[in-house]
């Protein structure tokens, strides 16, 4: 047979999306890694070459200095742990109000299930933007819940709550929910029901049920949906922008600003590398999650 | 009367939680005051003034082409990947494609527009083009991370897919391509639709990724927001958002009353 017709059909099949990654998924962290070991320079681009090739000779110029200076200016590791601590808090946020949600959707009768799900999933379908934005209006000092408590008498003084750490909690939780549910639902509603009344029968209290039976079969979606709210937490940018304040210092926004306002790519560069690290336990969680069940269904 | 159960009060109260801000926006997309927390009374006028700026009505041009053309691109690669994915046999390129694939969804954005940014210089460095940033490189941005959740919608979709129907195609002598436009394409299009309208929302939504991967001219809706929201609150964003809200609306509930309406018959037609 033609080996040009035996390369149509799988092979382009394959090869398109292969290729594309390849080059606009694969091979722009290949230059971010490069470019995290360059020194910034005032040139266009604002960095010098880590490659040379000059009189036969490859000389390979690896700057470490980036990263000794994520290690020596504390505002970098400061931002790396608030940024882990915020994200960690959020999660368990979501998981708190999610897990609830997510399972009267799954034992809410058949024919509205659907129209349950679609209504959590509406409002991430709208803009993120305007979703965080409302919430500046809801709690800025002039705003609805101050204004709320101080008519009821319960303050006489605006709390603070625009720019500090709270709005931020708020503001992930309210962004990220859907993600949490959604895991969460799918594995609810395989839940074989005849456990829980078999445990009821035999005499144990529905919170005992809920630790020895629920929660270990649902482990699975706990897990992706955790994932899946803590990873994007970790380098949010909008959220600690709009509502956070100057002690919401999270890595997403130092990175915006070395990039944008100081124009410092090699170490933007870094600071995505050194991210990318402390994520790669959690985002191997949730892949090893996701094949598995991917493997389960098929 | 049955006792409401704790998982049910969290429900409503989640829900609550999740639609009274959006509700508050709509609310106030009507008030009179420029002062956004203080009610004066019903009017329009916000609305008015939104349909009177350029900048922003520009910019909802470009997010709508940019979005259309990615939603487009994102459905083609990512439902080419959902297929090897569920169709190909194992191997190491497979694994490394739904691998690749899938990242997308959980890269934290700021890494993604950071890395597809030095990308672009980089090509821009070595083979001169692309000559600048615009339209075209965060098309290219955008269909990129889209295709991830086309991907994801695709091939559950595929997975679920009763095979013999195809087979039987193939034995009476249709070729694979034929195959895949003739019975694949129809029985998957739920889910190619679903895929591009989310692929479409995604696109007109993002902020992060357009911002590194854009160049003048190329001036996303949700940029123009950003940079009037950071001002503080504005009743003209507040008309802006409940127009979406109520856009984005009727086309979730259109789609859902159509893939229901489908449903219904496929069910009708497999009873009769």
């Amino acid at each position: 047979m033609n080996p040009f017709k035996r390369l149509k059909g799988r092979h382009l099949t394959m090869g398109i999306p292969y290729l594309w990654l390849l080059m606009f998924f694969a091979l722009p962290f290949a230059i971010v890694l490069k470019l995290s070991f360059s020194t910034a320079a005032i040139a266009i681009p604002p960095y010098e070459a880590t490659f040379s090739f000059i009189d036969e000779t490859l000389s390979i110029f690896l700057n470490f200095g980036n990263y000794l200076l994520l290690l020596q200016d504390s505002m970098y590791y400061v931002a790396y742990l608030t940024s882990l601590k915020m994200a960690l808090i959020a999660t368990l946020g979501c998981l708190l109000l999610g897990f609830p949600m997510a399972y009267a959707i799954a034992r809410a009768p058949t024919r509205f299930q659907p129209v349950l799900l679609l209504l959590v999933m509406l409002p991430s379908w709208t803009s993120f933007l305007i979703r965080i934005y409302a919430w500046m209006g809801i709690l800025s000092n002039t705003g609805l819940v101050n204004n709320f408590l101080i008519w009821l008498g319960v303050i006489s003084e605006p709390i603070q709550m625009l720019n500090t750490n709270f709005a931020v909690y708020i503001g992930i939780i309210y962004g990220y929910l859907p993600f949490m549910i959604l895991p969460l639902y799918a594995t609810l509603v395989k839940l074989d029901m005849s456990l829980i009344e078999a445990a009821s029968d035999l005499g144990s209290s529905s919170l005992n049920t809920f630790w020895k039976i629920t929660l270990p079969l649902s482990m699975g979606g706990v897990v992706a949906g955790s994932m899946l709210v803590f990873i994007p937490a970790v380098g949010e940018f909008v959220i600690p922008e709009l509502l956070g304040g100057p002690d919401s210092l999270m890595i997403g926004k130092v990175l915006w600003q070395e990039f944008f306002n100081n124009r410092d790519w090699p170490v933007a560069s870094s600071l995505a590398i050194v991210m990318l690290a402390l994520l790669i336990v959690p985002i191997t969680l949730f892949h090893r999650y996701q094949s598995r069940d991917m493997e389960n269904d098929a | 009367m049955k006792k409401l159960s704790f998982s049910k009060i969290m429900l409503w109260f989640g829900l609550l939680f999740l639609y009274a801000p959006m509700l508050i926006l709509v609310i106030y997309s009507f008030n009179e005051s420029k002062l956004v927390t203080v009610w004066s009374g019903f009017s329009p006028k916000w609305y008015g003034e939104l349909f009177q700026d350029e900048q922003i009505l520009s910019a909802v041009w470009v997010s709508l082409r940019i979005a259309f053309y990615s939603a487009t691109m994102a459905v083609i690669i990512g439902t080419m990947a959902a297929f090897v994915m569920t169709r190909f046999r194992r191997s190491w390129a497979k694994l490394t494609l739904s691998n690749m694939i899938t990242a997308p969804l959980v890269m934290p954005e700021v890494i993604t527009g950071l890395s597809l940014l030095l990308l672009f210089v980089q090509m821009a460095d070595t083979f001169g083009w692309p000559t600048e940033r615009g339209m075209l490189t965060v098309w290219i941005a955008h269909s990129t991370f889209c295709a991830a959740y086309v991907a994801v919608v695709v091939s559950s979709r595929l997975r679920e897919l009763d095979r013999s129907i195809e087979e039987a195609a193939m034995d009476l002598g249709a070729t694979p391509l034929k195959t895949f436009f003739l019975i694949t394409v129809p029985m998957i299009s739920p889910a190619l639709i679903a895929g591009w309208l989310l692929s479409f929302s995604l696109s007109l939504d993002d902020l992060v990724i357009a911002s590194f991967a854009s160049g003048p001219g190329s001036t996303t809706l949700p940029m123009v927001v950003f940079s009037s929201v950071r001002l503080g609150v504005s009743p003209k964003i507040n008309a802006l958002a409940t127009i979406i809200i109520f856009a984005v609306s009727l086309v979730a509930f259109l789609s859902w009353y159509f893939t229901r309406r489908a449903e219904k018959k496929a069910q009708k037609a497999m009873e009769s």
